[in-house]
């Protein structure tokens, strides 16, 4: 079987558990939306400040989100011993990583989507004339953290203290990606804006490690 | 890609679809036929399995000590031995789940050398988990399962496959709403599903009422008559047991006793339902 056919079919699965639960999105944007509301009222910042802190608070509360929404992304395929089923399959075992990264990337791109247009009202942030660069720099630091969440939550299903194992596991990872989505997306707020070439490369490089490493990987990930 | 034949060192594979098996078929189909093939070689000849050696160890504890077996085409093998005596082990390193520690496992039936996925597409396993989804329907599970091996129309397959197994009038039901003989029941339509030539069972009467464990007893002697392979773990005497050709005991991860490919499995199968007992007993 092909790998992206198996993938497709993995992905397709994910979406559909998810989407006829919705309990995990359903969860994710309502706890985001109280950090980023409650954020908005501790702080109360002003347009300048905003510009500031604004993106370190949206990509803190992505990875909250992201802690939420990886974590049950193997914890589901215990339930039943189902990820013995997947390994059972004569697919690519990297395909199971793939097709849960790719449905992770989609769930939290939806949460970020959703998140987007309240962060702007509430931080008083004009974000029409950045949407392209914006998206670009979200879709390469979710892309980040949904690879890296998604192998660590491999890893971390099949230990004892999971619940505890993956933040303390995805933190350290993930603080170079998040440094490089929060600079980059400063950059973005300045006036003028500026979409930094420098920031870019760094969260494509860490793409690309990840997700080769996660290749390299795979199988003796999803080992017992 | 990495995770290919290559990269599974302890691992050999000799295949060959022509070869018949030249198993007896001591027992006559059930009535209750299962699904198409859609394979030419399709259930005619079981899998051929080599355990050369075999140790696994989880830490400081070893599960497998020296386990050398050779299981011919067609067999059903019963593994019996107390819980953690390493049924369950040898079962997961057969159908690739678990790595060897040590030693070397074949899969043979002719001089042809298979990947460890060509081998994958011929196994099929009923765990001692369900190994379903709750949250998608009977027919969902299957179709999803027959996409991932590549099964030529999935959807029909899968209700083709629900039809032997009884659970037809179930289909768009979700697996979290079935009983625990009717999930088993759909487990072993999942195993089925891409006619393998080699089935694994760990306790596959587990959690079956006596009737749902007569159509299990018949369902492997049809499996068995097919000249499908068959391994399965087994604890004390059940309605399964009656395809059995060939018992094997194992006790703290070494073969005790072994009836043989042509000895009479009953023997060992009783030694180990009185050695149950005792312990029982016992404790």
């Amino acid at each position: 079987m092909s790998f992206m056919h198996s993938t497709a079919t993995i992905l397709a699965k994910e979406l559909r558990t998810e989407f006829r639960s919705r309990e995990l999105l359903g969860t994710t944007v309502v706890f985001v939306l109280i950090v980023i509301v409650l954020f908005s009222f501790t702080f109360n910042p002003t347009s300048s400040e905003s510009r500031r802190f604004g993106p370190g608070l949206l990509w803190l509360a992505f990875l909250f989100a992201g802690s939420l929404m990886l974590q049950p992304s193997f914890l589901r395929e215990q339930t039943n011993d189902t990820l013995a089923a997947l390994r059972l399959a004569p697919i690519d075992p990297f395909s199971i990583l793939a097709g849960k990264m790719a449905a992770n990337f989609l769930f939290l791109l939806l949460v970020e989507i959703i998140l987007l247009p309240v962060f702007a009202v509430l931080y008083n942030i004009a974000i029409f004339p950045i949407l392209a660069p914006l998206v670009l720099v979200l879709a390469l630091g979710t892309i980040g953290l949904a690879t890296t969440g998604t192998v660590f939550s491999a890893v971390a299903a099949q230990a004892r203290l999971r619940e505890l194992l993956l933040p303390l596991l995805l933190l350290p990872v993930l603080a170079p990606v998040l440094i490089a989505s929060t600079e980059a997306t400063v950059g973005l707020l300045r006036d003028p804006s500026e979409l930094s070439p420098v920031w870019l490369t760094f969260l494509t490089s860490f793409d690309v490690v990840f997700l080769t490493a996660a290749w390299l990987f795979g199988e003796y990930l999803l080992e017992e | 890609m990495p995770g290919s034949a290559a990269a599974r060192s302890n691992y050999c594979a000799n295949w060959s679809r022509a070869e018949p098996s030249g198993v007896d078929t001591p027992h006559t189909s059930s009535p209750t036929s299962g699904p198409s093939t859609g394979r030419s070689d399709s259930l005619n000849s079981g899998l051929k399995i080599q355990f050369s050696g075999i140790e696994k160890r989880y830490g400081m504890r070893m599960a497998l000590r020296g386990v050398s077996l050779e299981i011919g085409a067609g067999e059903c093998v019963a593994l019996v031995g107390h819980n953690g005596s390493g049924k369950t082990t040898l079962l997961k390193i057969t159908a690739l789940l678990a790595r060897p520690s040590k030693g070397q496992l074949s899969f043979s039936s002719g001089d042809s050398v298979l990947s460890s996925g060509d081998i994958k597409q011929r196994i099929g396993m009923v765990a001692h988990n369900t190994l379903l989804y709750d949250e998608l329907t009977a027919e969902e599970n299957l179709v999803f399962f027959a996409k991932l091996f590549n099964l030529p129309e999935p959807a029909a397959r899968a209700r083709q496959s629900l039809e032997p197994v009884g659970l037809a009038r179930r289909s768009a039901d979700m697996v979290r709403t079935f009983s625990r003989g009717m999930r088993q029941r759909l487990a072993i339509a999942r195993a089925l599903l891409a006619s393998p030539q080699l089935l694994l069972f760990d306790e596959p009467a587990a959690g079956l009422d006596p009737e749902g464990q007569q159509w299990l007893g018949q369902t492997l002697a049809r499996l068995h008559a097919e000249g499908c392979t068959i391994v399965m773990s087994t604890h004390g005497r059940n309605e399964t047991q009656g395809s059995v050709t060939r018992a094997i005991r194992l006790e703290g991860g070494e073969i005790t006793h072994d009836s043989g490919p042509n000895g009479d499995p009953y023997g060992v199968l009783a030694l180990a339902a009185v050695r149950e007992t005792a312990e029982g007993d016992a404790r």
